[in-house]
């Protein structure tokens, strides 16, 4: 009954707003994307099955999955005290850094791709040192690791940042007069709090690791079965006029970012929404 | 208990203050402020005249010309879906409303070079429109129309996603009220609405044309790499870093970095008009 009144609003342009929105978002979204199956639907599925499990392209797979995992880890560690010090702490420049912590998302990631390779390059500023070490940092899984941790950088800080915000400092307090250390109270009162909205931060930052090229390509050498991750080799695919293989590749990668984007809504709905609002 | 003691339950230690803040800082400095200060270097290595002539080049300034145009083109068509898609959703009841919600947000789970790749299956030469557009000489990949189509998908919900917030918060008593003094739907929608969102509105703006004028991956599989006539300013720095014309990519990529820094400068200006007004 109640929903019915609500639905008679007396203002005008329902069937023109509604109509308008479905139309450009079918034209724009969903018919172009709906190219991918429609492309794949016809290579039957013997070929989908292997174009999309042929060693070269589960070797990407792998090698996605690991650096975006080990990316989004450095990320949650650090992201969350990053967000710590900005929420609880006083220090010069903070509102500044405040700020810049969103930077990776401001800046086009081909900048930051041809920044972080010459960075981590043998004879980089950073990447001199792994040199002496023997390490190699550029045009390696390293340096796809190191990209993909400044893209998610921004993550798990916001979705940190705004919880740790809300907490109010009574709960700190009743754990402090009930003679618990300051380890302990954040052990067992603050981070299981806080744990939701990392988790949250830390799955978006890996799904973003896993669709991610511009800032990848420059730093990784994009050497099959080393240093090629999917979409490195979807364009190669498309390259070679391959555009069945590059659309079976392409569907993987889509259903797994659809799955995350689904376990993200699941783990958190409210946390996810303030910062998706936030940072998108 | 004296206030001393108190403020020592509800905060660490000096010591553990000053190494948190370090290891944040240190983090923060590697990852996101050396490649900055990488590339504000590298472009001026060879001295101011030198920087000022890598930027008067022609090519770089058709690079800029295009980016521009794909941005006012793209911008405007998401602004207009995106005040169509807030008015249907904030203003009526209907079904299927969080189905539509999820769906514009579709774009930002999809991998750049997908959302490339699927405009050219869809207008490719051997795409599903391929053979009609190539018998009526009509040119949409490697060309300036897929470059904004690929722009276009990919800033789709950046305006929607931040005025549907704010216009919902608005409510529609006061369009209501409008309504039965009289006032038509166009009245009713630039005299009552629009004042109320405007901020919500000119933050979706700022974030759509940065990514707009930013993105890499998309355009790069539309574009074809066609000098001075498909090479947009991301692919120029591609196409210079590519060419060890290093001075050069960086200078044209500190562009990039000014445009981020007024980004982040604008959208915490407007970030903070909105929280408070209470619509963030």
């Amino acid at each position: 009954m109640q929903n019915k009144s609500r639905r008679r609003t007396i203002l005008p342009g329902f069937g023109l707003s509604l109509g308008y929105t479905m139309m450009y978002l079918g034209l724009v979204v969903i018919v172009p994307l709906s190219m991918l199956f429609f492309k794949t639907s016809s290579m039957g599925f013997s070929a989908f099955w292997e174009a999309t499990t042929a060693p070269r392209a589960l070797a990407s797979y792998r090698l996605s999955f690991g650096v975006a995992f080990l990316s989004a880890l450095i990320n949650a560690f650090f992201g969350f005290i990053v967000a710590w010090v900005l929420v609880r702490y006083e220090f010069p420049f903070k509102k500044i850094i405040n700020v810049l912590i969103d930077l990776p998302f401001a800046l086009p990631t081909a900048v930051a791709g041809i920044a972080l390779a010459t960075l981590y390059s043998p004879s980089g500023w950073v990447g001199q040192f792994f040199d002496k070490l023997d390490i190699q940092s550029a045009y390696s899984p390293l340096g796809i690791v190191i990209a993909l941790t400044f893209i998610g950088l921004p993550f798990v800080v916001r979705t940190v940042q705004p919880v740790l915000e809300s907490i109010e400092s009574e709960i700190e307090e009743a754990a402090a007069s009930l003679g618990a250390n300051r380890w302990q109270t954040f052990r067992a009162v603050l981070f299981p709090v806080l744990f939701p909205s990392l988790l949250t931060g830390f799955t978006l930052a890996f799904s973003r690791a896993l669709g991610e090229y511009g800032s990848v390509v420059f730093i990784s050498g994009n050497m099959p079965f080393k240093t090629e991750i999917p979409p490195l080799l979807i364009m190669t695919k498309l390259e070679q006029y391959d555009y069945s293989g590059a659309a079976a590749i392409a569907i993987v990668m889509l259903l797994t970012s659809l799955l995350l984007l689904l376990t993200i809504n699941l783990l958190n709905r409210h946390v996810s929404r303030r910062v998706n609002d936030e940072l998108a | 208990m004296s206030s001393l003691s108190i403020s020592r339950i509800k905060t660490e230690s000096r010591f553990v203050q000053w190494v948190l803040i370090g290891v944040a800082l240190l983090y923060l400095f590697l990852l996101l402020f050396l490649p900055i200060i990488l590339i504000l270097v590298s472009a001026l290595k060879k001295g101011f005249p030198m920087y000022v002539q890598a930027l008067q080049d022609p090519e770089t300034w058709v690079a800029i010309k295009l980016s521009l145009f794909v941005a006012v083109v793209a911008v405007p068509l998401n602004v207009i879906f995106g005040l169509f898609a807030a008015w249907a959703i904030t203003k009526y009841s209907f079904r299927g409303k969080s189905l539509l919600l999820a769906l514009i947000d579709l774009p930002l789970s999809v991998s750049p070079v997908i959302s490339g790749m699927i405009f050219v299956l869809l207008f490719g030469a051997n795409g599903f429109l391929g053979e009609f557009l190539a018998a009526h000489g009509i040119r949409v990949i490697f060309a300036v129309p897929g470059i904004i189509l690929a722009t276009v998908f990919v800033t789709f919900p950046y305006v929607a996603r931040e005025v549907i917030p704010v216009m919902k918060a608005q409510g529609k008593d006061e369009e209501e009220a409008a309504m039965t003094l009289g006032a038509n739907g166009f009245q009713i929608f630039t005299k009552v609405t629009l004042p109320n969102i405007k901020w919500g509105l000119f933050y979706g703006v700022i974030l759509c044309n940065a990514r707009a004028l930013g993105e890499f991956g998309a355009v790069s599989v539309v574009s074809g790499h066609i000098r001075g006539v498909t090479t947009t300013l991301p692919l120029h720095v591609e196409i210079l870093y590519n060419e060890y014309a290093f001075a050069a990519a960086f200078s044209v990529a500190s562009l990039f970095i000014g445009l981020a820094l007024f980004t982040l400068l604008l959208k915490h200006i407007v970030g903070f008009r909105l929280k408070r007004e209470g619509l963030k």
